[in-house]
Order: C-alpha cells, then structure tokens, then sequence
C-alpha cells in the first residue's frame, strides 16, 4: 500500500518563519494570517508594499515576508498615499490598530477615504491602547474599566465610542467598508472573505476599503483568552454591529 | 538658456520640476503657497504626482512614504506648517530616506505674519525634531542662487540619504528677479536597492526607525554623526565679498546677508575695510573659514533677521578672539542698507571690549531705533 499525504494547512508563502511577539490568545496574529493568506490567494506578495502602524502591531513587517515600511502613529494613510499615488500599479496596505486609526490617525483615514485613496486598510478596533499597557481608546466601551479610566469610561466626561466603519461608509471615496468580528471561527472566516473583498477592490481600482475587525485584547482586558473572545461576541457586537456599510456595485456580485 | 523675470516660489518650483522631483506633497500657507500652486498644474501636466494634503502632518507623512520609494520628492511650507512637520522630518531621518523640504520663513511665534522672517533658524538648523540626526541647510539669497540650489538639494538628500532643508524667507518667494533656469533632468529609471518597491525576485526591504534595542540605536546615531561628518568635511558652501583685506567682518545669510553686501559695498566706497562673509550651508556651517577671518579682523558684526541665533553659532566659533557685535530685526522686518551700513560705521568706530552677550548691547539700539521709526 502506498500512503499518500494531503497538506491541509501550512505557513502562508507570504509569512516569515518568526514566531510572533503578540500575547497568548490576541486577535492580531490570526488577523495577520487571514492577510497573508489573501495575499497567497490573489498572488500579490511581490507586489505589495505594507504600512505598519504604531500599537502593539509595530513589528507587523517581521511577519508578512514583503516590502514594508513602518509609519508613526496615525500616520499610516498618508505614507500609504504617497507610496501608492508613485506606485499605482503596487498594492498598499495599512495594518492599524484603533488608537492609530480612530484617535491620533483620525484625520489622515479620513481624507484618505475621503480621497478616495485606492488603498486597503484593516483596522483592528480592540476598545484599547494594547501597546502602551491598557489606556482607553476613543473604542472603548461605556462603563469599560481602563487604566485611565479606572472608574469605567463616563460618557459625560470622555466621550462616547466611535464607530469608525460607519463615519467612513459617508465618504463617497470609500469602495468597500465593513465590520466583522474575530471571536469565533465562523466570523473568522468572513472576516477572511471581507479581506479578500478589500484587496479585490483595491486590485479594481475602485478606491477606498477598510476592514475593521473586532478583536480582542485579553492581557488589557484582563481576561482569559476564551472569556476575551466572548467579550468581543457579547459586549463589543452591540456597540459596533457587524455589517457592510458600503459595497461599491462591482464587488457585489463577485465569487471569492 | 536665457534669463527671464521670475517670481522666487514659481522659480523654485520649476527648478525642482527640472532636478526631478517626481512627487509634491503640501498644504497651503502663506508666504510659500505659489509653491504648491505652480506644482498643482505643472506636475500633473507630466504625468507626476501632486497632492494637497489634508495638514502638513499628513504632507510630510506622505512624503515620508514616497521617499521609501526612492523616488525624488519634496514638500513647501512655511514657519508653522513646519512645525506640524517635524514629526514627519525626524521620521524620515530616523529611517535615512532622502527628501527636501522648503522653507519660506514667515515672523512668529505662534500665527505671527506673513513677513519676511529669520527666526526658524534654531528650528530647522539645530534639528526642530526629536532625536539625535542631523539635517542640510541651504539657505540662498536670491531667486537664481535657489534655482541652483535646490538641484543641488536633490543630490545631497540622494548621495546622504538625509533630510535635506532650503531656507529662504517671504521675500525671496514673492520677489520677482531675472534668474536663468537649468535644464530639464532626466528621471533615472533604476531603483535605489534600498527601496521599497514590491519584493520581486528579492528578500523584502524594511524600512523603519524603531531600533528597540538601545545599543541598536546607538549604532544608528553613530552612523549618522559619521555620515554628518562627512558632510562637515565635504559639503561646506559660503559666499564672500572684499574679505582680503577687511578688518570688519559682516556675517549674514539669505535676504539679511543680501541686504548687508549692498551696505559692505557702501561702507567700502566710505573707505571702511569691511568685507561680508555669507553662508549658503547653514549646515554644515562655514566654521574653519570664519575660525580663519576671525583671526584676520578686528570686530565681527552678525545680522540676522531674528533675535541672534546665527550668533551663537558665530560666538561659539570665534572663540573670543575678536568681539562679536550683533544687529537684528525681528516679527517680519527686513533691515534697509542703511541701518546696517550705520551698524558696520558704529562697529569699525568700537574699539571697546564688546558684551558676552552682544544682544545686551543691541537691545537698547534697537528700541531706540523703533521709537524712531514709529
Ligand atoms: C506621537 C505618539 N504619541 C503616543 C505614542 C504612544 N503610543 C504607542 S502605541 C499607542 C496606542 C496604540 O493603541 P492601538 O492603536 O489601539 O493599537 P494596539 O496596541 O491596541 O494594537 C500609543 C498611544 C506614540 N508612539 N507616538
Ligand atoms: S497587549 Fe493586547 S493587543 Fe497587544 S499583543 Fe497583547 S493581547 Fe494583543
């Protein structure tokens, strides 16, 4: 009998062989993998030059084997506007966490979008600053314990959350603007599909797409990384409910 | 090529076009917005890149990511939109991608005014950003002086990988002069291997200035204060007039040094041994050769339009071989030929020791001088 061996599961070409800095059970490692295995499936990886942002995800380029540059905080739109608008045919793309993109960075993903910035972002929205030990983010949820809002986020005082895929679907720049969430493995896996549907956007010249993937934070959160998860499908679905909130014509009809 | 009648933002700007830039990245503010006006029709018109961003945050972040490309590019502001950029500007010297950045200084602090000002020079000489780096500094002194220079601007950032500053201030750029035009450079097509372009048939190329190991900084900033020594030893330019024989030394760059040569001119033709000594590198600094004339002359006079911070680059160079004296105008006043021509007539009659601080001895000149005026 002869035996043969199907591979069902391997590192992404566009993965380098490092294991990654990120905490036991955080989202962002399978965030990073979905990309990866995206860029695999569309034969991007010689093609595409990646913007890291700062947040725990700083060191993004260590992982995904492609040409990445490394922006400052917030900034990361517009180094990819002026990467892409002298490279259009490359494919450019931001990874950025939610203090990044929603507090700090608001101004530059706005224009972006509002530019229409033929680039692909994915926004992990974690309600937190990870990376500078569990400050509150402009995604934080009312009541939610941070360090600096220890008595829990008061509305009055700080502000409500802000829901960033909504804002962006108003800017008639923006192509492809979802939500989804990454607390199961179902959601997973359309999560995986939306970020195809970026890329594929992005690959059709049709401007602006974003991906903002709920996710979770259990070193901050002080959570298991199952009771993190949960928290994410129970608490943070309400606030930020999942959806597409634009679908530009052309990527409606497509089969991914 | 002829000369024609150029207004300095419009020249700069074309001469930038004809040195390659290959992408313009800005956001409006007087005095330098003809700038980014003139690139606005003219880049798109061949087939290049021109952006209004929307802050000169973003501005100078989006030429951070077009300069990891290897491209030439630049961005034009004026005194607080370069502010905003230090940011960017501390980036791209931390990642050692080059890039060139115009400004046409305007008085401050603050909002300030759209006049004619000098008083970046701590901002943009000394650093501005955060960290250990090191920009160039060119500051010309007239329309055709900055056409050539910003060619040469483009070399620099490209052979050092630095930040790479012109300064000129808003009288340069409203002013229109005759001035010739170089002509149209060719675009090279090869990549620079440091470039980020898309990982074809090669490992990636990262481009960063996080080195999260301390020791892994320390042999950044290593590199580049080797690499600034470098331009210390080689990239040195100044401009000098009837120094030979002269006792006094003016010192002044862009429009003030401008405006001190008529008044050494002047002050020669009275039979005054003046000569003028005008740095076109701010950075690197002409410091052996004023180290030599301050060995030569008498008194040393500094004029600045600003509080004095030329002068304490001056002072620390003289060392207090010779007294140092200082005439300044300040918050968008450009200083006429003959206050500074009363200035080098006072000096070459001063036999007295000079203050530590020359600004304590020029205070009460120029409040005396003000109410005069008003
Ligand atoms: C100009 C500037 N301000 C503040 C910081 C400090 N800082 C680093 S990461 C960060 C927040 C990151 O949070 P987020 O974007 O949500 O990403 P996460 O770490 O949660 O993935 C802050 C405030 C900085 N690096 N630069
Ligand atoms: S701090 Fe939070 S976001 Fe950062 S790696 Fe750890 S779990 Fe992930």
């Amino acid at each position: 009998m002869v035996a043969t061996a199907e591979v069902i599961y391997q590192r992404p070409e566009s993965f380098t062989e490092v294991h990654t800095h990120y905490c036991p059970g955080c989202t962002h490692g399978v965030a990073h993998r979905l990309v990866a295995e995206v860029i695999d499936e569309m034969g991007l990886r010689e093609k595409t030059i990646g913007v890291a942002p700062v947040g725990c995800s700083v060191f993004a380029y260590r992982y995904f084997k492609m040409d990445f540059v490394e922006a400052a905080h917030g900034r990361a739109p517009a180094m990819a506007t002026g990467i892409k608008r002298v490279l259009p045919d490359r494919t450019v793309f931001t990874y950025q966490g939610d203090g990044d993109l929603a507090s700090i960075g608001i101004a530059e993903i706005m224009h972006a979008a509002g530019r229409g910035e033929n680039i692909t972002v994915i926004f992990i929205n974690n309600a937190i600053y990870g990376m500078t030990g569990g400050q509150m983010a402009p995604t934080t949820l009312e009541g939610m314990k941070t360090t600096s809002s220890p008595l829990g986020r008061d509305v009055k005082l700080a502000g409500y959350p802000i829901r960033m895929a909504e804002l962006l679907s108003n800017m008639d720049g923006s192509a492809y603007i979802v939500r989804r969430s990454m607390h199961n493995a179902a959601n997973v896996r359309k999560s995986k599909k939306a970020i195809r549907l970026a890329f594929e956007a992005q690959e059709r010249g049709l401007g602006f797409s974003l991906v903002e993937l709920l996710s979770s934070c259990p070193t901050n959160w002080k959570l298991t990384p199952q009771e993190a998860l949960d928290f994410v499908g129970e608490k943070m679905v309400p606030v930020f409910p999942l959806g597409d909130y634009k679908v530009h014509p052309t990527l409606e009809n497509l089969k991914v | 090529m002829a000369k024609e009648l150029l207004k300095g933002n419009h020249a700069f700007a074309e001469a930038a076009v004809r040195a390659g830039v290959e992408a313009f990245y800005g956001y409006p503010i007087t005095p330098s917005t003809e700038f980014l006006e003139y690139m606005s029709a003219r880049l798109p018109a061949l087939g290049r890149v021109f952006v209004q961003a929307e802050s000169e945050v973003a501005a100078i972040n989006m030429v951070y990511g077009a300069a990891c490309t290897g491209k030439r590019v630049m961005t034009a502001s004026s005194s607080p939109g370069l502010s905003l950029m230090m940011e960017g500007i501390s980036y791209i010297a931390g990642t050692e991608v080059p890039a060139v950045v115009v400004n046409v200084m305007r008085g401050g602090p603050g909002l300030g005014n759209i006049a004619p000002s000098q008083g970046d020079y701590y901002q943009m000489i000394k650093g501005g950003g955060h960290g250990d780096y090191f920009p160039i500094v060119l500051a010309p002194a007239s329309v055709q002086e900055a056409i050539d220079y910003i060619g040469l601007a483009f070399d620099l950032a490209d052979k050092y990988r630095a930040i790479v500053h012109i300064v000129v201030d808003g009288n340069m750029g409203q002013m229109m002069e005759p001035a010739e035009l170089p002509p149209m450079r060719e675009i090279p097509e090869k990549v620079p291997d440091w470039a980020v372009s898309g990982a074809k048939g090669r490992e990636p190329n990262i481009l960063t200035s996080i080195y999260i190991d301390p020791v892994d900084e320390e042999v950044t900033n290593l590199r580049l204060l080797k690499r600034w020594k470098e331009i210390e030893k080689n990239e040195v330019i100044f401009k000098e007039y009837a120094v030979e024989d002269a006792e006094y030394l003016v010192i002044g760059f862009g429009t003030a040094g401008r405006v001190a040569s008529s008044a050494v001119r002047e002050a020669r033709e009275a039979g005054i041994k003046a000569g003028l000594l005008r740095p076109i590198t701010l950075a690197p600094f002409p410091s052996q050769r004023l180290e030599e004339l301050a060995d030569q002359v008498k008194r040393i006079l500094v004029v600045e339009m600003n509080s004095g911070m030329m002068l304490d680059d001056v002072i620390r160079i003289v060392k207090g071989k010779v007294p140092v004296e200082f005439y300044g105008r300040m918050g968008g006043v450009t200083p006429l030929p003959d206050e500074i021509y009363a200035e080098i007539r006072r000096v070459s009659e001063n036999t007295g020791p000079g203050a530590e601080d020359p600004r304590d001895e020029w205070i009460p000149r120029l409040e005396k001088f003000i109410s005069g005026e008003k």
